[in-house]
């Protein structure tokens, strides 16, 4: 946050009137100052009163009409005409198509006992695909991805995901290309698209969730159009992107060839945008994966079933394993269709003789995956995943032990780290949050907005703040909100100091950005499982797995920002006679300011999603009113209100961050 | 020893005929960008602002203002402005791939303003064809399918396309490239496979928007001599936008000087520089070489009393820098004859203005 604060350059446009302007231009970080006193000066006096703090059985009457709304239209599901022939009939879809998939690889379908196509089958047509979309590299990783998953001894949970994730990823792309093209093709349409995406985009995977049980039931159906929602709109953006970015001269060109609508679409656009397209499927594929793992919260069958299960129980060896299932399927994933994306080129580069073999051998390729899907569909050892999973079990086993060894020789280190930053940070201003009236909070947010966003972000946040004690969980939703901003602060530390490392030398970018890369692909869940074993069910655990998760956009986003700093602006400053701090702080960091808010406003988001992730391992507030809601029905509604809370951080956060990134960046 | 007439080679290579009606003849076009754009050229009060007024007025950007012209066939048509001028939007008129505003636009008899997208589009696929500044080939297509992806939009059959295609990559010095990607090929020969693809339909008129102003200056000077010798072998009618006067006067038989959407003038490249319209047109002809471009007609004067009318005889359309060592040569001013018909004599003083400079001249 303290980089928001830092005094942006007049971008002017905005601003009405020249007095107003220069007030401001002084005032900016003296008016955070001063609010930020007010409020300790009041927090002082009226600690306590009017807190609005709710007991976690306790309801409010919206809670109870949502309880309703759930009674009534469970009661009327199969006589309303909405839901008889739209809601159900759209379940019934999703759900054939769901049952057909995980018939095909995971579930014992009606007269076999086993899928149809076993693990050899699979493990072949994996590779086989991957090998033909991309290259062999990558289909190799596949195969020794998919049989580790088969000796972790979760061939089935993963094959229900990969199912999941799949027919999710199918419907998706069937509604987000045509769309796509068209928001690339209408400026209309790309107007009325792009703030949907950009606020579907913010939400945090878990608020899919609960609105969607309302009309579609708990269970696989629900989680697979919540991953559908959630996967559609990179795939969406990522299209229209596509089509948008080829050049003008080239779709004029056709043009004046004399060419028809439709032979620009499929003879130039389409073409031309492939590649791109294809890293929109990458986008989708991976948004699907980490909701189909969190869609375990409403009962989707797969490897975050086990995540889940496990996590409640802190079992962490077998959350640890499963866990690891979900990286593998993740970096499997994400290197074919990435590897897709770039083969393009690659093949085109490679002339002659591999390129006349190409044909017989993808011909050879497709018959050794089918005699493979064959053997697999009538031999039970080809069907069956052979062994016990003992390599899960001893997986599993190494977990406990390193965790048992952990919490025996470092829990003083670990411990001291968390309770230094529990009582240090986070408790203070937590206090500070939940402890103060609602109505001083509400005041501070939107000074605050007003003053770093803008009047338009200041009554976002007012209205945020208003719909927010409306939903009865205020101080859940400060708690929450305290938790993020905490971890934001510490992301955005290590954002700046790796992202400037990195920004400044081409050999740790280098080195340091894979790793990134891989960890962004990663479902948020994941990350929560080895802080577990650190740091035990707390507050704390989510904060940590919230700047892991966050981390890597941030110092990304930052790393290119100071890239961008021009050369020759250096290289003036060199020339000036700067030393390397001063180059940092007085020329690279000034100039990176609009990277600098875009950073924190990524990493609010991530953190918040994050954060809500760990109602599941004892972070409590919003993040747990909305997995009890899953799990007891009269904290249904509760649930509801909490991931209308969610939404309601999510859009202030968004609001404030980008006005204040627009007034820096420009 | 003295040259004759014959000896002494023209400027321009291609004989214009006066007589024959205009390919294409534009008359009061208009482009204006900008909301309700269509009044802008309806009111006389409008059309007499200043681009900035107009702005300021109405919110519209007038890019062409009244423009017209003739041109002729086998003719090579400069229009020539500095960024801005409205240029580009002006070609892009002709073919509508802008729509223009209004005027009219006369192709071969016919207004292609009121040509259905239908009609429109043949008249693209076999009438115009337009050679692009950033080329806008198909970077996922080998050279060969470029060229012919013109013909492939009309129908035309592989086997024939490809036979065609490689007709004209040898044309254009292609060959032995067809099956190279565009981005394998360096500004110039992408630009050499533009020009292909805009051959490949054996289009009766060419568009060139800017061609050769994202290519280095030598290679620049080849594809200009490239444009010469491919108009000597096909003979096609050519628009030629450009910003770079010199290109205009080697490639130009008639250039169109173009200011703030408005024609400032048109004419022969002598024209141009003998006679400026006006201190614009001056200011851009001022660091032309005027030896290379000015032709006898242009300095001779009327025969005084006392000159000797023995000399050698020189047609008026030499130009100057041709001239120099005749003129020098003779002894006596050399006589500009026309048709038997003795137009002016040409001295060494003449010569010398031009090429030595005028004196107080800078």
């Amino acid at each position: 946050m303290t980089v928001v604060m830092e005094k942006p350059e007049r971008t002017g446009a905005e601003e009405p009137a020249a007095p107003a302007r220069s007030v401001r231009r002084v005032g900016r970080p003296v008016l955070v100052a001063a609010i930020l006193a007010g409020w300790l000066v009041l927090f002082a006096v009226l600690r306590g009163r009017q807190t609005l703090s709710l007991a976690a059985a306790d309801l409010t009457d919206l809670h109870r009409w949502f309880n309703d709304v759930n009674d009534s239209i469970g009661a009327n599901r199969d006589s309303n005409p909405l839901f008889l022939y739209f809601f159900n009939e759209i379940r019934l879809v999703i759900d054939t198509l769901v049952t057909f998939v995980q018939e095909l690889i995971s579930q014992p379908s009606a007269d076999r006992p086993l899928p149809q196509i076993g693990w050899l089958g699979v493990v072949g047509i994996a590779g086989y695909v991957s090998w033909a979309v991309g290259n062999w590299r990558v289909a190799l990783l596949a195969v020794a991805g998919f049989t580790f998953l088969g000796l972790q001894g979760l061939w089935q949970e993963s094959m229900d995901t990969l199912a999941l994730t799949l027919s999710a990823v199918l419907v998706a792309l069937l509604f987000a290309i045509p769309l796509g093209v068209w928001a690339g093709l209408s400026d209309r349409v790309n107007r009325i698209v792009t703030p949907f995406l950009d606020f579907m985009q913010t939400m945090p995977t878990f608020v899919y969730l609960a609105p969607l049980t309302l009309f579609f039931l708990i269970g696989g159906a629900s989680a697979t159009i919540a991953t559908v929602i959630y996967a559609a709109p990179p795939a969406i953006r990522i299209t229209a992107h596509a089509i948008r970015s080829v050049p003008e001269t080239t779709v004029e060109a056709a043009e004046s060839l004399g060419a028809t609508r439709r032979q620009a679409l499929l003879k130039v656009l389409l073409p031309m945008s492939k590649r791109t397209v294809v890293m929109g499927v990458n986008q989708s594929i991976m948004a699907a994966l980490a909701m189909v793992t969190i869609a375990a919260l409403i009962d989707a069958p797969g490897l975050g079933k086990t995540v889940v299960q496990a996590l409640q129980s802190l079992d962490v060896g077998t959350a640890f394993n499963a866990g690891l299932s979900i990286v593998v399927l993740a970096i499997v994933l994400d290197r074919v269709t990435t590897a897709a994306s770039v083969r393009e080129e690659t093949a085109r580069r490679s002339k002659g003789r591999f390129r006349t073999w190409r044909r017989p051998l993808l011909g050879a390729g497709a018959v050794i995956a089918v005699v493979l899907a064959y053997l697999s569909h009538t031999y039970v050892w080809a069907a069956e995943f052979p062994g016990e999973g003992s390599v899960g079990s001893s997986v599993a086993s190494a977990a406990d032990t390193t965790t048992t060894w952990v919490q025996d020789n470092l829990s003083g280190l670990t411990n001291a780290v968390r309770d230094a930053l529990t009582n240090g940070l986070l408790n203070p201003f937590q206090s500070l949050l939940t402890d103060s009236p609602w109505w001083l909070v509400g005041a501070v947010l939107i000074a605050l907005g007003t003053v770093l966003g803008g009047r338009r972000a200041g009554v976002t946040t007012a209205v945020c703040v208003g719909l927010l004690v409306g939903t009865g969980l205020w101080s859940d939703a400060m708690t929450t909100l305290a938790s993020t901003l905490v971890a934001t602060v510490l992301v955005m530390l290590f954002g700046v100091v790796v992202g400037v490392w990195m920004g400044r030398s081409a050999l740790v970018d280098r080195l340091i950005r894979p790793t990134l890369d891989a960890a962004q692909v990663m479902p948020p869940f994941v990350y929560l499982v080895p802080f577990l074993a650190l740091f035990g069910a707390t507050r704390f655990t989510a904060i940590v797995a919230a700047v892991v998760y966050a981390a890597p956009v941030a110092i990304k986003i930052i790393a290119d920002g100071v890239r961008n700093v021009p050369a020759t602006t250096v290289e003036a400053a060199t020339a000036a006679g700067c030393n390397t701090w001063q180059l940092i702080t007085k020329v690279q960091l000034p100039m990176a300011r609009g990277a600098l808010t875009l950073a924190t406003n990524q990493g609010l988001i991530y953190v918040l999603s994050m954060v809500v992730v760990g109602g599941l391992v004892g972070a409590g507030a919003l993040g747990y009113d909305v997995v009890a809601g899953f799990s007891q029905g009269q904290l249904y509604g509760k649930g509801l209100a909490a991931g209308l809370a969610i939404v309601l951080l999510g859009v202030m956060f968004d609001r404030i961050t980008q006005a204040a990134a627009r007034r820096a960046g420009a | 020893m003295t040259p004759t007439q014959a000896e002494v080679p023209q400027r321009h290579g291609t004989p214009r005929d006066s007589d024959s009606t205009p390919v294409i003849s534009v008359r009061n076009l208009w482009k204006v960008f900008g909301p309700k754009a269509e009044r802008v050229p309806d009111s006389e009060e409008l059309c007499g602002l200043t681009r900035r007024e107009l702005m300021d007025r109405t919110g519209c950007t007038a890019a062409v203002r009244d423009v017209h012209f003739d041109v002729s066939p086998g003719e090579v048509f400069v229009v020539m402005g500095l960024s801005g001028s409205g240029k580009s939007t002006l070609v892009r008129c002709l073919t509508r791939l802008i729509e223009p505003t209004a005027g009219e636009i006369v192709f071969e008899g016919e207004d292609i303003r009121d040509a259905d997208p239908a009609r429109l589009r043949d008249l693209r696929r076999r009438k115009f064809s337009m050679v692009f500044q950033h080329f806008g080939l198909l970077p996922h297509r080998q050279v060969v399918d470029n060229v012919g992806f013109g013909l492939e939009i009309r129908g035309m059959s592989r086997a024939e396309r490809t036979r065609r295609a490689q007709e004209v990559v040898e044309l254009v010095g292609l060959a032995g490239y067809e099956n190279s990607y565009p981005d394998q090929l360096s500004g110039g020969m992408q630009q050499r496979v533009g020009l292909a693809r805009a051959l490949a339909g054996d289009p009766d008129v060419l568009f060139f928007d800017e061609p050769f102003s994202a290519l280095d200056p030598l290679i620049r000077r080849d594809m200009q001599n490239e444009v010469i010798r491919l108009h000597h072998e096909v003979g096609k009618t050519m628009v030629f936008i450009t910003h770079d006067l010199s290109e205009a006067l080697k490639l130009g038989d008639r250039i169109l000087i173009m200011r703030d959407g408005k024609m400032v003038q048109c004419g022969t490249g002598d024209e141009l520089v003998g006679a400026p319209a006006d201190d614009y047109v001056r200011e851009f002809v001022k660091d032309v070489p005027r030896g290379d471009v000015l032709t006898l007609r242009w300095i001779m004067r009327a025969p005084e009393d006392g000159d000797a009318l023995d000399g050698p005889e020189l047609g008026p359309d030499v130009v100057v820098r041709e001239a120099t060592r005749v003129v020098l040569a003779a002894d006596t001013p050399v006589k500009v004859v026309e048709n038997g018909t003795l137009l002016g004599i040409v001295g060494d003083e003449e010569i010398l203005a031009v090429v030595a400079g005028r004196e107080g001249d800078v």
